[in-house]
Parts: structure tokens; C-alpha cells; sequence
């Protein structure tokens, strides 16, 4: 397939799906995480493709860098909490998490 | 098929195949090992549209620093070897439906968008963006100033550029990494044996 804007968006729709579903069905916590990475990864994909193949400029290249910062930034505290939870239950099942069940 | 779209292709396949693996696998090591495949083949995407900055800072802060992060994580919360938690069948099947669901969808709002051409052929956008070596015009932006739309135009206002978003940015990450290691920080597990 050719390198153009709609075949930038499969790629970006793709990871964006597959993150979706890593995150609905994993119930590693950790697995959860992976998803977001992905979603992220979709949309800097668009981004940057946005980028590229219109007359944007580079403010698609900046909100990238932006998207990566705060994925990195994410991670962090989502692998403090996932160590959290690990400690005080000594899992890292999701659906061991109910104690705010009403 | 030029060169280009021979290399897009194959880091296109690879990116969605190793996501996809990233999806089916079962362990959680395994999903990270395909995670590295994956971004760094978004990586080699990025170069390919002609964001060299944005791919090194990709293969710098993802596959470097997140995805060790990651299997950190892994190490620390292993209560054996290869921890499996597997997902029920019927939730599996859910998820998979509802997913080629999303997909459906949003492919079809993707092509149901008349995308605007540009104006201009893709290489003459702008002398400094949109053909690689975009690290100077990065620089300045971050910095507030955007030669790369200014210039060559006629209108006196000067395009917005990006300090206050990248200083804020830059405080986030200080005050997020402060309370990253606050909260996993060593403590004794006293009375979490018990209560749970």
C-alpha cells in the first residue's frame, strides 16, 4: 500500500483498537497499562501523519512530543499504584480491586 | 512500488501484526516483548513521515525508558514464574466482538472524511517541517517562536507558539515523578498480609 494519509490512519486505527481491547479484556493490571500505551500510539501515529500530509506544519510534531511526555509521565504513576495495589493485596488482578464497591 | 511505500508497508505490517500479538498473548512478558516490536517499528513509521525528532524521542522515552518501566513492573509484582491470569472465554469473546465492532466504526468515519488537500505539494509545505531535519524548528517552537510559519507571510501577527504548554509540561513531569517515587516507595507490609 502506498505511503499516504489514509494509510497512516489504518495504522493509527488499528493500534487504537487493539489497545481498546487490551484494555477491556487483560486482567493484569500491567496488561492495562500496555493498552494505554497503544491508544497513546495510535494517536501520535494520526498526529504525526496529520503532520505530514497536510499543511499543518509541525503543531501535529508537537502535540506528539506532548502525547510521549504524558505517556511517560502516566506510566509512572500507574506502575507506583499497580505496586501499591500488589502490596497491600499481593495480586495484580483487576477484579481483585472491589474494595470501593458500594 | 517505490521504496517508500515498500518500507511503509512492512513497518505497517509489523506495527499491527505485533499489536495484535500484543492482544492474543497470554503472559505478561510476552505482551511486553511484543509491545517493544511494536512501538519500535512506530518508531520507524515516524521516520518514514519524515518526524525524525519525534521517532528518536519515540525510541528514546518509549521502548528506553517506558518499556523498562514496564517489565519492572513485571518483576516486581511476579508471584512466580510465567503469572498467567487468564480471562474468561465468554469475556474474550465479548471483547473481541466489541472490538471488531470499534473497528468497523471507525474505519467508516475515517472514510467518510473528505480530508483536505493541502495546498501545496507535501515537500514544499514548508522549507523546514515537512522534510525532515526538524529538530531546530521543534527547538524554536517549544521556545515560543515559530519561524516556520512566519516567515514567507504577510500578515503581521505572529503564529502562538509553545512555552506555556512545555513549561507546564516540564512541572507535570517533575511533580508526577515526586509522586511516583512517594507512593512506591519501600514500606513494611504490616498488616496487609492480614487484611487481605
Amino acid at each position: 500500500m502506498a505511503a499516504d494519509l489514509n494509510s497512516y490512519l489504518i495504522v493509527g486505527a488499528v493500534l487504537f483498537v487493539c489497545g481498546v481491547i487490551c484494555m477491556a479484556t487483560k486482567r493484569n493490571a500491567i496488561g492495562v497499562l500496555m493498552g494505554v500505551e497503544l491508544v497513546l500510539n495510535g494517536a501520535n501515529v494520526n498526529f504525526v501523519a496529520f503532520s505530514r500530509f497536510t499543511n499543518l506544519g509541525l503543531d501535529g510534531q508537537v502535540f506528539s512530543l506532548f502525547v510521549i511526555v504524558l505517556a511517560a509521565a502516566e506510566a509512572a504513576v500507574a506502575l507506583a499504584i499497580a505496586l501499591n495495589f500488589y502490596n497491600n493485596h499481593l495480586t495484580i488482578d483487576v477484579d481483585r480491586a472491589n474494595k470501593l464497591k458500594g | 512500488m517505490s521504496g517508500e511505500s515498500f518500507l511503509f508497508t512492512i513497518f505497517a505490517l509489523i506495527t499491527c501484526l505485533s499489536a495484535i500479538a500484543v492482544v492474543f498473548s497470554q503472559t505478561v512478558v510476552r505482551m511486553a516483548f511484543w509491545l517493544v516490536i511494536s512501538l519500535g517499528s512506530t518508531a520507524a513509521l515516524f521516520f518514514l513521515a519524515n518526524a525524525d525528532f519525534v521517532g528518536a524521542a519515540q525510541l528514546l522515552i518509549y521502548v528506553g525508558g517506558t518499556l523498562v518501566l514496564l517489565v519492572f513492573g513485571v518483576m516486581l509484582t511476579a508471584s512466580g514464574p510465567y503469572l498467567k491470569i487468564a480471562t474468561s472465554p465468554g469475556e474474550t469473546v465479548i471483547g473481541g466482538f466489541l472490538g471488531l465492532l470499534f473497528l468497523f466504526i471507525v474505519f467508516a468515519a475515517r472514510s467518510g472524511v473528505e480530508w483536505r488537500k493541502p495546498t501545496a505539494p507535501a515537500e514544499t509545505l514548508n522549507s523546514s517541517g515537512a522534510v525532515g531535519n526538524t529538530l531546530r524548528p521543534l527547538g524554536l517552537a517549544f521556545l515560543g517562536a515559530r519561524p516556520d510559519k512566519d516567515l514567507n507571510e504577510d500578515v503581521d501577527t505572529t503564529s502562538p507558539g509553545y512555552l506555556l504548554p512545555f513549561e507546564i509540561v516540564s512541572v507535570h513531569l517533575l511533580v508526577v515523578l515526586i509522586g511516583a517515587a512517594y507512593l512506591a516507595r519501600a514500606k513494611k507490609r504490616v498488616g496487609s498480609v492480614q487484611a487481605s
